[in-house]
């Protein structure tokens, strides 16, 4: 075994075992901490298969800003979680039928799943031998898929816009600063100014 | 021999653990000695004599103290979390150490020569926010809690600008490699060749930021001491704290660092002549830090309002227009390629 397995072990476990106890935490703040953990080590596992700059991309924005916003709300609610988890009992079944359906349907996927003969050729095409991933990625998005990307940018601007219209409200009763206002205001009016020798105050 | 380090299992996790001390000790020991420094600097502006008692001009004040806070007593605080009490202060401080893997000193002279350096930096450099608000939240007491928060919402702020900044140096670069980004600052101009000349603006937001993302002062608000007694700190004594404050110091010097690696052309001799080396890096990283300590001591702390409104209203459109303006004068190899290094050749 190599290094390269043996840290893919121990990702592979991380993975599973941070997974497993984001659900079974009691506390909602450790399972938001499992979670990441199960975050850092999926990027684990996306360096070793050379993924780097996905690796590098899931960190910063799952872990280091959508997870960040997870704990924040999770430490700010005061939710009774035992009293949540006291309907569970009712709703075990449905949830267990789901759950086996789901087994089923990645089952029906993957069970009769066979690579194509040019399934290796084809990964070297999207990632060609002389350039880095994040330069091939870069191609791809940029040059290939420009409108599309362009478009799914349009998209994220509207729902953006649309968030900020629907939690815009103008308030008359907060007093507000204007820095601007602030800024352009004349020293000289405001305060005086005295020459202090170093060492020997005023 | 070479065989040995190079092929087996044993020999390669040798050689990085190795390289990891010959990294990891020299930068605690010089710590101790910046965060000397540090206070000088500040006790100097002030006019006072600074730590002056133990050893020679107080030289091992930091030894002292780092021997104060390791035989003290733990407290945990009533009805904390102790696991995540205790696992804040390591994360604060593994985060801020395991970014120096990708930073190079030399040529080569780097633990990870990989080509998502900078990105690695950025991830880890978000992922240290976690030691602080775990650390207020463990403490099931309510100004480190406040201060977390504080915290939490000011380093995610300055990222954003951050990282666009530094979009901006990758696109001229045309690489996110360090050791790239230090060989394309190799102009024919010298000195004028490196990026702070380039990319003048942004070098002092970028250098702002830095000091917000790391909670220095003038932008400690999560440590606020006359709001927040010392925001998520207060409730952590002994080795805890220590490992806390560490941290904080490492990634300071790791943004100077930075500074000096994306702006200051890195190892790169400013004087025509005489030869690059580690001198330089380690001379420019002590310059940065020389001005983080006086921004330190010169400047009046922010109000957190304040702080948000310059972090998205002014820093935030700034460098995004720099990232247009930037793409803009490299696609055009304007300005003789200076935003363009990648195709005048370095």
């Amino acid at each position: 075994m190599t290094i390269a397995d043996y840290a893919f072990w121990l990702f592979s476990i991380c993975v599973i075992v941070g997974g497993f106890c984001t659900v079974i935490s009691r506390n909602p703040v450790h399972s938001v901490l499992w979670l990441i953990l199960a975050f850092l080590s999926a990027a684990g596992l996306f360096v070793l298969l050379g993924a780097e700059f996905v690796a590098m991309l899931l960190i910063i924005v799952y872990v280091g800003a959508v997870a960040v916003l997870f704990l924040f709300v999770v430490m700010m609610l005061d939710v009774d979680f035992a009293e949540l988890k006291a309907g569970m009992a009712q709703y075990l079944p449905l949830s267990l039928l789901i759950g086996v359906i789901l087994l089923m349907q990645l089952g029906i996927v993957f069970g009769p799943w066979e690579f194509s003969d040019s399934a290796q050729s084809l990964r070297a095409a999207v990632t060609p031998e002389d350039t880095h991933n994040t330069a091939a990625l870069g191609l791809i998005l940029y040059d290939q898929y420009f409108l599309l990307f362009q478009l799914s940018g349009l998209i994220l601007l509207v729902a953006m816009i649309g968030a900020i219209v629907l939690t815009l409200r103008h308030r008359k009763d907060v007093k507000r600063q204007n820095v601007l206002e602030q800024m352009w205001r004349d020293p000289a009016d405001a305060m005086e100014l005295k020459d202090v020798k170093p060492g020997q105050g005023l | 021999m070479t065989e040995f380090f190079t092929t087996t299992n044993l020999g390669i996790t040798l050689l990085t653990l190795g390289q990891v001390l010959a990294v990891v000790v020299p930068l605690l020991v010089a710590l101790a000695f910046l965060l000397y420094a540090d206070r000088k600097i500040w006790a100097a502006v002030q006019l006072r004599r600074g730590p002056n008692v133990v050893g020679v001009f107080g030289l091992l004040q930091s030894f002292a103290d780092f021997i104060k806070y390791a035989v003290k007593e733990i407290v945990y605080p009533a009805g904390s979390d102790k696991v995540v009490f205790l696992l804040a202060p390591m994360v604060s401080l593994v985060m801020a150490l395991i970014a120096w893997a990708v930073i190079p000193f030399n040529d080569g002279w780097v633990v990870s020569d990989i080509n998502v350096a900078i990105l690695y930096v950025m991830a880890v450099s978000s992922l240290e926010v976690y030691g602080v608000i775990m650390g207020g939240w463990a403490s099931n007491s309510k100004y480190p809690f406040l201060g977390s928060l504080r915290s939490a919402a000011q380093m995610i702020s300055y990222e954003v600008s951050l990282g666009l900044i530094i979009i901006g140096i990758i696109i001229t670069t045309g690489s996110m490699n360090f050791g790239d980004i230090v060989m394309a600052q190799d102009g024919k101009y010298g000195i004028f060749s490196w990026y702070w000349l380039p990319h003048f603006p942004m070098m002092f937001l970028f250098l702002i930021s830095a000091m917000a993302e790391t909670n220095r002062p003038p932008f400690d608000l999560p440590e606020a001491e006359s709001e927040l007694v010392a925001g998520y700190q207060v409730e952590y004594s002994s080795t805890p704290f220590l490992l806390f404050m560490i941290g904080e110091y490492v990634a300071i010097v790791l943004m100077c660092a930075l500074v000096s690696l994306l702006f200051l052309g890195g190892w790169l001799s400013p004087i025509p002549g005489l030869p690059d080396g580690i001198v330089w890096m380690l001379l420019k990283i002590c310059f940065v830090f020389f001005i983080f300590s006086m921004v330190k001591a010169i400047s009046p702390r922010y109000r957190y309002d304040q702080l948000m409104r310059i972090g998205w209203k002014v820093f935030l459109p700034m460098s995004l227009v720099w990232v247009v303006l930037v793409s803009f004068l490299a696609k055009f190899e304007l300005f003789g390629g200076a935003y363009a290094r990648w195709a005048i050749g370095g």
